[in-house]
């Protein structure tokens, strides 16, 4: 196993372990905005689709490459975009809580 | 590497968990995530100085940038609040389908025999995010209603699925060991469509947001696995990222129905309506209606009532009708909540989102642990478009598919008011004795329409 290998491996195993410890309190009013947040994370894969497109040269690579731009950018952007909307909804939310709901006694 | 591009990507990485965290409380959730938005310009702005651009592909990633921002701003601006689980589904499904092409230029770029760090990286890829794609449009396609929520099932359906799996296995074999094969790629594609296909089928429509949520992972993993054949940290950190909290939240997702994650994607195998039989003889029972007039009298007599929203009344955008409702009788003195189910709606927190878009308090939506000791002291509940949430068979009926599942105890209630457009089961397709109680009337019609007439009726009260 190569060092460059070795060090993606280490990445990867405490990237696993970091993951899954940053979302654990998530309540659940915030489970479908968290999922469309980490479904636009994964967008990064817009990346690699411009790695892959840049040097394209046969028709193969540059039908190849142009298809994963096209999708993984609308990945990236309707996924932020709709979480952005989602979560616009929860505005207002802060003040109209400050004050305290009265309870009935 | 030069040092500058390996510092971006790190500090990429940096906003992409502290991206997360804020998303995952609701006072920092917005932030969140454009945090996490700016972690992917920085990732973004950190590669293309590093590209060697041929005249071909400057072209196409300008024109494929173009196309795809246009496609995705305009379908996440357009999507109505009740379809945004099947837009995600979609965006989810792009996002594999990418990371399987990916892999596939990879490869087919090395020709002949590459080595196996490169090759075994990218057939996992390919694979995964190939489920992940036609799961994903599955899934659209059962939340869109262009196909049956019901799980599809067929006998002999763990032995295709299973000679599925060692065919797609056999290939992965055969591409690994003799890589010069040039059409084995495609093969092993087709053989995962149509995994990701027969994955979703069996699944009712109910458990969608699950699934959803699942493919999501798997799309982060195949990213990450790109990521291994490009040598690119940023695809390793960020797809395993989201492949490990996406897995984590799969299964608080499940949790939240009451069920075990493979009781969600395997249920509907082998039991086919094993429930059929508990619904008979129960045919000929008779359902008490009530004229708005009435229904409206006992609203605005009532001390408290707790509304119990569901899907239908998102569907009929009835948000708005509830609320005017809510009002009315907050003042005439009556104390008006809302009992949201984790699973309200299509997908946990999306009934929120629905109520907060029409402006109703927050302080009025209640969780179901918050409320389900109060609904004894309810004079009325009305359950607008709901049904499997407040279904006693969760509790009774050990041989139901939502046995075991957390329901709102609306049953307790001394009167149960159902806003429902016909008897029809609802999404998980059983029967609810509920609507057969003695304290019940039903009020049939569409939600919004009901809503409106019971306003007026209400203000003559």
């Amino acid at each position: 196993m190569n060092s460059e290998l070795l060090n993606e491996f280490t990445f990867f195993v405490l990237a696993v372990f970091v993951g899954i410890e940053v979302i654990s309190k998530v309540p659940t009013m915030l489970h479908t905005p968290l999922m469309s947040g980490t479904n636009a994370i994964h967008g990064i894969i817009l990346v690699g689709a411009l790695v892959i497109a840049a040097g394209a040269s046969s028709p193969v690579t540059i039908i190849l490459g142009l298809v994963a731009v096209v999708l993984a950018t609308t990945n990236v952007v309707g996924g932020f975009v709709v979480t952005d909307r989602m979560l616009e909804m929860f505005k207002g939310r802060q003040t109209t809580r400050t004050q305290e709901p009265v309870k009935p006694k | 590497m030069s040092l500058f591009y390996a510092l971006a990507y790190l500090l990429a990485a940096v906003l992409f968990i502290l991206g997360l965290k804020q998303l995952s409380s609701p006072k920092t959730a917005r932030n969140g995530n454009f945090t996490a938005a700016a972690g992917m310009v920085i990732a973004l702005g950190a590669t293309v100085p590093q590209l060697h651009f041929t005249a071909a592909g400057a072209l196409i990633i300008l024109i494929g940038v173009v196309i795809g921002a246009a496609v995705g701003t305009i379908g996440a601006r357009q999507v109505k609040m009740t379809q945004i689980p099947q837009m995600v589904a979609l965006f989810n499904g792009a996002g594999g389908a990418a990371a399987a092409l990916v892999a596939v230029a990879e490869l087919v770029k090395f020709g002949a025999h590459p080595p196996l760090t490169e090759a075994l990286p990218s057939v996992f890829s390919i694979v995964i995010g190939s489920v992940s794609f036609a799961g994903s449009l599955v899934a659209f396609a059962k939340l869109q209603e262009l196909m049956t929520g019901t799980p599809i099932t067929y006998p002999g359906q763990q032995l295709v699925n299973g000679l599925l799996a060692a065919a797609i296995f056999g290939f992965v074999i055969a591409v690994l060991a003799i890589a010069s094969i040039p059409f084995s790629f495609l093969a092993l594609m087709l053989l995962a469509l149509i995994l990701g296909v027969a994955f979703v089928l069996p699944i009712g429509g109910a458990d969608m947001p699950v699934v959803i949520s699942l493919l999501n992972a798997f799309t982060g993993l195949a990213v990450a696995a790109s990521g291994f054949t490009l040598n690119n940290f940023a695809l390793i950190v960020a797809g395993t990222l989201v492949g490990a909290s996406g897995s984590l939240l799969t299964k608080l997702m499940s949790d939240a129905m009451g069920r075990s994650l493979g009781n969600v994607l395997f249920g509907a195998f082998g039991k086919v309506q094993a429930v059929a039989g508990a619904a008979a003889g129960k045919e000929g029972r008779t359902v008490r209606t009530g004229s708005v007039e009435d229904l409206a009298t006992l609203l605005a007599y009532s001390r408290r009532v707790i509304i119990v929203p569901g899907y239908g009344l998102a569907v009929a955008q009835a948000q708005h009708a509830v609320r005017e409702l809510a009002d009315l009788l907050e003042k005439r003195g009556v104390e008006v909540n809302y009992a949201i189910h984790p699973v309200a709606g299509r997908m946990p927190g999306h009934m929120n989102v629905l109520l907060a878009e029409a402006n109703v308090p927050y302080e009025q939506l209640k969780e179901m642990d918050e409320i389900n000791d109060e609904f004894k002291n309810a004079d009325v509940v009305l359950v607008v478009g709901a049904n499997d949430v407040v279904n006693p068979a969760a509790r009774n009926t050990p041989g139901s598919p939502i046995y075991g599942m957390p329901i709102l105890n609306a049953d307790q209630a001394k009167n149960i008011v159902f806003m429902k457009r016909s008897m029809r089961p609802g999404f998980a397709g059983i029967d609810n004795d509920l609507l057969y109680d003695p304290k019940t009337i039903m009020l049939f019609g569409d939600a919004k329409d009901s809503l409106t007439k019971l306003v007026s009726a209400v203000k003559a009260a």
